[in-house]
């Protein structure tokens, strides 16, 4: 038997045994209120402030789903345990939180906890929202009571058995579920760029590692991990060979969040869609806070590299033919660049990061860089997913890998079939 | 000696001086110095749907030049938000503003790119010539009984589309008008409520559907005069009320 195997075996024994013994087996206090009060008008600035967190959280990524009311759930969050639908948080009184109080909005941003005592999903990140302070929380409350309420009903989870039982979600919160605490940092800048990066902008849910029940390692583990059943890399921010900003200024970080692109880098994938609609309205104060504390982040001690094998003689070449026909417009005959189009592959690190799935999937589905204040209308790359077959694209991406001073591992065309 | 200008030159002349015309009635042109940064912008579009459109082994990827603004700006926003089903193009468009959105619109609305000329109708229509009325009928003047209007109430007489919001329905392959029509009636197309073509989709016969797509893609786009583009206006209002063409009303 497995590992696997014989922890579900576990999961479920433990199901059933806390089932049949009791009924109210992990319940909080029910928080709501008996009818939705017509609560007094909450204060503009509140609103304004709760705005602001909410877009830094970037709360409408799940629970707004694309062609609805903003806030007003439904969208589906496919999940390694089944689907998951997030919750209609407009002041609807039977779909959404008419009858919460701020005080039960609290508690489920800090403990994961529904109004009504349940315990709540992990897809909604409250291991790291546990960090958010009081007064965040409130101001986030009050924005969302602001919003119009939306008579929008929100469907069931799907999860698979038995991760759809109470007793599994208790367990697992026994055994993964922890508040976060802030580390001890005296610079009050650092403070802010850490209560944002692990609290509300909830980075370690992608850039961190997740186990196998689909925990990640609390809010500051920023290893880096496949994002589940998305299948991009985010890649760690703690490997300045990856994603991490140890060796970058700090306003370079900091314009890389709100614009989208700097000096060294340009964001692509999951990410074009976190600064499109949430990092880059960060303010600046809030912006070189995240950079500062993500800059101070110490390295994570390398494997020792590994000498890497050159792509065979015959992917180069077929490779090399492919780049000049479709790459070379873009991206510079040796791979430098064309300003305001494509960017550098030669010396760029998200090109020649050990795992090659982005580079597989950005050549198979393209993208377009995200729409910001300083880049309006980014450039963006079109999809070879349709003009090219699996031997193509993993030739591509193993030249581009190896050539240009990169260096990196060659694909097969299997490892590109299973991207597609 | 007076020559007279030939009906060549003087063709080129009304087709230059309606072009021109109607550029200045085009929604929001975007300024001369942008137009190059949306060419090279729009070559992540042209991969997949090319100059003329592009058949792919997972289906049609229609042609964009020409399109109304209008329409086209609608068709990104259903990808982006959902009532259109197509992964890699809601992928693309998910970091996307609005305004970049109706800039690339715009740009391929305002491409004036001749039409390549249609395939000949399939042998069974060609030698059918009570089928080719039948589609000619539905086409012009619908089917009162069964409430369906004439396709060029609403696409206009030529069929080549209608400022602000109805597409042509010629210079598009059998294969994509079929698909088209097929994801109205089971509802993986969907356009803003009311859903007018989902209504005339449905109304149809699954064997008009066929004939349609097949008579249309068989048609020659007009050449002359502004026929090849979408008509300013309708003579009449429209038979039906639809909601994208009131989204994008003026």
């Amino acid at each position: 038997m497995t590992r696997a195997a014989a922890g579900l075996l576990a999961i479920g024994a433990l199901a059933l045994a806390v089932a049949a013994s009791a009924g109210w087996w992990d319940r909080a206090d029910d928080l709501r209120r008996a009818a939705p009060a017509a609560p007094a008008p909450p204060a503009a600035a509140a609103v304004a402030r709760g705005a602001y967190l909410a877009r830094v959280g970037h709360c409408a990524g799940c629970h707004t789903s694309p062609g609805s009311a903003d806030y007003a759930g439904g969208r589906v969050i496919n999940t390694p345990f089944g689907a998951v639908v997030a919750a209609n948080l407009t002041p609807d009184a039977q779909h959404g939180l008419g009858r919460w109080t701020a005080a039960a909005f609290r508690r489920a941003l800090q403990q994961g906890r529904s109004a009504d005592g349940r315990a709540l999903l992990p897809a909604c990140p409250y291991p790291n929202f546990s960090l958010i302070a009081d007064a965040d929380a409130d101001d986030l409350w009050a924005y969302l009571q602001s919003l119009p309420a939306a008579a929008q009903a929100v469907p069931p989870h799907a999860l698979r058995w038995p991760y759809a039982l109470p007793a599994a979600l208790t367990v697992w919160r026994a055994l993964h579920f922890q508040p976060a605490r802030l580390p001890e940092l005296a610079d009050s800048t650092l403070r802010r760029g850490a209560y944002l990066v692990g609290g509300l902008g909830h980075c370690s849910a992608c850039h961190g590692e997740r186990d196998r029940w689909g925990a990640t390692a609390g809010a500051w583990d920023f290893r880096g991990g496949i994002i589940p059943e998305q299948g991009w890399l985010a890649p760690s921010l703690q490997d300045p060979r990856a994603a991490g900003a140890s060796a970058w200024p700090v306003a370079e970080t900091a314009a890389l969040l709100k614009n989208g692109r700097n000096a060294q880098a340009t964001v692509s994938g999951p990410m074009a869609v976190v600064v499109a609609h949430s990092t880059q309205y960060l303010s600046d104060a809030d912006a070189a806070a995240v950079a500062a504390y993500l800059h101070q982040l110490p390295a994570l001690p390398a494997p020792a590299p590994r000498s890497t094998p050159a792509p065979s003689a015959a992917t180069l070449a077929l490779g090399d033919k492919l780049y000049e026909r479709h790459c070379g417009d873009c991206h510079g005959k040796q791979g430098e660049g064309v300003a305001d189009d494509g960017p550098p592959l030669a010396g760029n690190r998200a090109v020649a990061l050990a795992s090659p799935v982005n580079v597989v999937r950005m050549v198979l589905g393209g993208g377009f860089g995200p729409s910001t204040a300083a880049q309006p209308r980014p450039p963006g790359m079109p999809p070879f997913a349709t003009l090219l077959g699996d031997e193509e694209v993993a030739a591509i991406v193993s030249q581009v890998r190896w050539r240009f001073g990169n260096r990196a591992s060659a694909v097969d065309a299997l490892a590109v079939n299973r991207q597609r | 000696m007076h020559r007279r200008a030939s009906p060549r030159a003087a063709a080129l002349l009304t087709v230059g001086l309606l072009a021109a015309l109607a550029s200045l009635f085009a929604a929001r042109p975007a300024a001369a110095a942008d137009d190059d940064t949306l060419a090279r912008r729009a070559r992540a579009c042209t991969g997949c749907h090319g100059q003329q459109g592009r058949a792919a082994p997972d289906g049609y990827y229609p042609r964009l030049a020409g399109k109304p603004a209008a329409y086209l700006f609608d068709q990104l926003l259903a990808f982006r938000d959902g009532r259109r089903q197509y992964a890699l193009m809601t992928h693309l468009l998910e970091p996307l503003s609005d305004d970049y959105l109706r800039d690339l619109a715009a740009y391929f609305a305002a491409l004036k790119l001749p039409y390549e000329p249609p395939l000949p109708l399939p042998p069974d229509l060609a030698a059918d010539a009570a089928a080719q009325a039948r589609a000619r009928r539905l086409l012009t003047q619908g089917d009162a009984a069964r409430q369906l209007p004439a396709c060029s109430a609403c696409h206009g007489a030529e069929l080549t589309g209608a400022l602000p919001g109805v597409p042509a329905l010629l210079g598009l392959p059998r294969d994509y008008l079929n698909a088209q029509l097929g994801a109205w009636r089971t509802g993986t197309r969907a356009a803003r409520a009311p859903d007018c073509m989902a209504d005339v989709a449905r109304r149809l016969a699954p064997d008009e559907v066929a004939l349609l797509a097949a008579w249309l893609a068989a048609q020659p786009v007009p050449t002359t005069g502004s026929a090849a583009a979408p008509v300013a206006a309708l003579p009449q209002p429209m038979p039906l009320r639809c909601g994208t063409t009131v989204a994008v009303a003026p």
